[in-house]
């Protein structure tokens, strides 16, 4: 399987905080309406797509969204103050660059600190080279919000890129939806808005399809880096296969079809127990009358920064993973 | 007046009774139909010629307060929190308890016996107690049971500037303003829903928008104002007198983008003041709403209260009218089809 580097780039490079997807949307949409019976983004800003069967109704999730910044005030200097959509790092954040919707690129830094272990996002600003508030406020309006922009990269076996969160779900999904040749099954493809706020696309789609089964697609930590917390994943150690997080605990029926999906077609996979986080399956899960789901997760490094960093053939098994699972009779 | 009425009834959340009987009182009138659900929300639909967009307008009925939690040998109540409460409030504050309607006040050793160190530190509410007058247990025991409400006794008064003051502006306002509005003819039909319990976890809002399904959802609240010297101006939430607060994002909520340009659009037009709540701290009923079934959009409107969550908040009677002004406005442009949204 060839590795689309021009088409990840393309995601990661697409604005989209939570709330604000219209841009990446329109992305996704360009790249899949060919190859799908119905597309349609609903109230929350989802997009969904469907590919018509008779079989099981599956529900495949990739949030579209982001963490970012929102805009709260603007002073008289023309300086930005803002607060986090989603989980963001006010260490991380210090110096790094940032991308407005209309293409406004900023900088934050931070007031001058006599002790750094009290650095709060409320002592930070983005700077956009404004002259004063009136000079601001002809570029961006309190209310807007931005988005770290740095350069994407890739090596024979790595990308390094911020915004893989969950924009290399977006990519599985997309490269899935191409590869995929015929399938009995009913397959509901939803590119989910808002997971970094409260995975609160994931629940109204859910609801809305009422799935048989539900695969959320998502990054997940790792474990192989130096002194790192105790975490069974790694890079190039394959597919990791979810068994528990802070917002689900995938029922054993799931877990055994999607190892058993692994090791008939010979996928490399690993199992994942992460302590902290979540991801949209924690909603989808526990919509109606419940939903059995799982999660298919990409081993990343530096979790929402601006240098995440995957491995290729973990994508691509990832790939493989979600193609065997969604063309198998569900039996739970 | 019916801010004062509203203000002054008792309606800590779970126990929103009183409030209850008079919205219900107020508003029988005006409606087509109107019932209370399993949860004790008050569901009122006001029919109108137009039935799209379907709107829900919120309003939550109840307020923070305080639960008696032991009776002491003594007679002195021990109590517990209903809702976010800051302790450093509460020390020789007059309490109503209960069905009996009970005066008491919250009571604490004298200055004269505190030592140094204590003057220097706001009491936990753990060393406080309720004094209702009576001697011992038993007597306490015929006027007041465990597990009653004790809200604060806070008469509305207007002062300064066209202000008032009063306990639970957070979110009579908010009902008072949706009260105004169903007694007003409008050619869209509105459901108008008076939630309980979000002061602990916006319990009712929930099953409020899973029985309706709207399609837009707008919250009206009573929200933090900390226009005041020792927060930096970045961190002023919303400031007394500027209009109308719309919410961009809270804790529970990402407001829908579409819909908060509309409502700032009509504020234009119309010449009425509005600000940004330029803070994403708490959460309201729209966390609940937006999420119901398949979901819906939703936005907030707020009158800012300075000192909320204690019994002397204070309002702007002009940000109150601007607020209902606005609403009012915002129906009017929705009901002629000029918010156009792909629903």
């Amino acid at each position: 399987m060839n590795f689309n580097g021009e088409l990840l780039k393309k995601l990661v490079n697409t604005y989209g905080p939570s709330g604000d997807e219209s841009q990446i949307a329109e992305v996704v949409k360009n790249e899949i309406k060919d190859y799908l019976d119905e597309i349609k983004i609903d109230r929350l800003g989802n997009l969904i797509a469907r590919k018509k069967g008779n079989g099981n109704k599956i529900m495949l999730a990739a949030h579209m969204d982001q963490i970012g910044l929102l805009v709260t005030d603007i002073d008289e200097k023309g300086f930005l103050r803002f607060t986090n959509i989603g989980g963001i790092s006010p260490y991380v954040s210090i110096g790094q660059r940032v991308i407005f919707k209309n293409g406004i690129i900023g900088v934050i830094y931070m007031e001058p600190m006599e002790d750094m272990g009290k650095l709060k996002l409320e002592n930070m600003y983005i700077d956009i080279g404004a002259s004063s508030k009136e000079d601001a406020e002809k570029r961006v309006s309190i209310g807007d919000s931005c988005v770290y922009t740095a350069q994407y990269y890739e090596n024979q076996n790595n990308v390094i890129s911020g915004c893989i969160d969950d924009r290399i779900g977006c990519y599985i999904l997309i490269e899935a939806i191409k590869e995929l040749k015929e399938s009995n099954n009913d397959i509901y493809f939803v590119f989910t808005s808002q997971e970094e706020v409260g995975l609160r696309g994931a629940k109204t789609s859910a609801y809305s399809i009422d799935p048989d089964f539900g695969i959320a697609i998502d990054i997940t930590g790792s474990g192989d880096t130096p002194k790192a917390k105790r975490f069974a994943v790694g890079l190039d150690k394959g597919a990791a296969i979810k068994v528990k997080d802070q917002s689900i605990i995938v029922n054993p029926l799931v877990k055994d079809f999607m190892i058993r999906a692994a090791k008939e077609n010979n996928i490399l996979y690993q199992l994942e127990v992460l302590e902290h986080g979540g991801t949209d399956s924690g909603a989808i899960h526990l919509t109606k009358e419940g939903i059995p789901s799982g999660v298919i997760s990409v081993p990343t490094r530096y979790v929402h920064t601006p240098s995440e960093t995957i491995a290729k053939n973990d994508v691509n098994n990832c790939i493989s993973l979600l193609l065997s699972l969604i063309n198998m009779k569900i039996e739970f | 007046m019916l801010l004062k009425r509203l203000t002054e009834a008792r309606g800590i959340s779970g126990n929103e009774n009183e409030v209850r009987e008079l919205i219900i009182n107020e508003i029988k009138d005006y409606v087509d139909d109107i019932h209370i659900d399993r949860i004790g929300n008050i569901i009122a639909f006001k029919r109108g010629e137009v039935n799209t967009p379907r709107l829900m307008i919120a309003a939550h009925m109840d307020e923070v307060g305080l639960m008696i939690t032991k009776i002491e040998e003594s007679g002195l109540l021990k109590f517990t929190f209903v809702g976010g409460i800051d302790q450093r409030v509460l020390v020789s504050k007059q309490v109503i308890i209960g069905n009996k309607k009970i005066n008491g006040v919250i009571g604490s050793k004298p200055i004269h016996m505190q030592k140094k160190t204590e003057w220097k530190k706001a009491l936990d509410y753990k060393e406080l107690y309720i004094d209702i007058g009576v001697s011992n247990k038993e007597e306490a025991e015929k006027l007041v049971k465990i597990g009653e409400y004790a809200s604060f006794l806070s008469n509305y008064i207007e002062f300064g500037d066209n202000l008032v003051k009063a306990k639970s502006l957070d979110d009579r306002v908010g009902c008072s303003i949706l009260i105004n509005t169903l007694k007003t003819n409008t050619k869209l039909s509105i459901y108008g829903i008076f939630t309980v319990m979000e002061e602990i976890g916006l319990v009712g809002a929930g099953p409020a928008a899973y029985k309706i399904e709207p399609d837009i959802g707008i919250v009206l609240e009573g929200t933090t104002c900390s226009d005041l010297p020792g927060t930096e101006g970045h961190l002023q939430a919303t400031k007394l007198g500027n209009g109308p607060a719309i919410s961009l994002m809270d804790r529970t909520t990402v407001f829908n983008k579409d819909l908060i340009k509309s409502i700032i659009d009509t504020a234009n037009k119309n010449n009425i003041p509005y600000q940004l709540r330029r803070t994403t701290f708490g959460g309201n009923d729209s966390g609940k709403i937006h999420l119901a079934k398949a979901g819906s959009i939703t936005a907030t409107i707020s009158v800012p209260c300075r000192y909320i969550h204690s019994p002397v908040s204070v309002m702007s009677k002009n940000d109150y009218a601007n607020a209902e002004k606005l609403l009012k406005l915002f129906i009017d442009n929705l009901e002629k089809g000029g918010f156009s949204y792909e629903f």
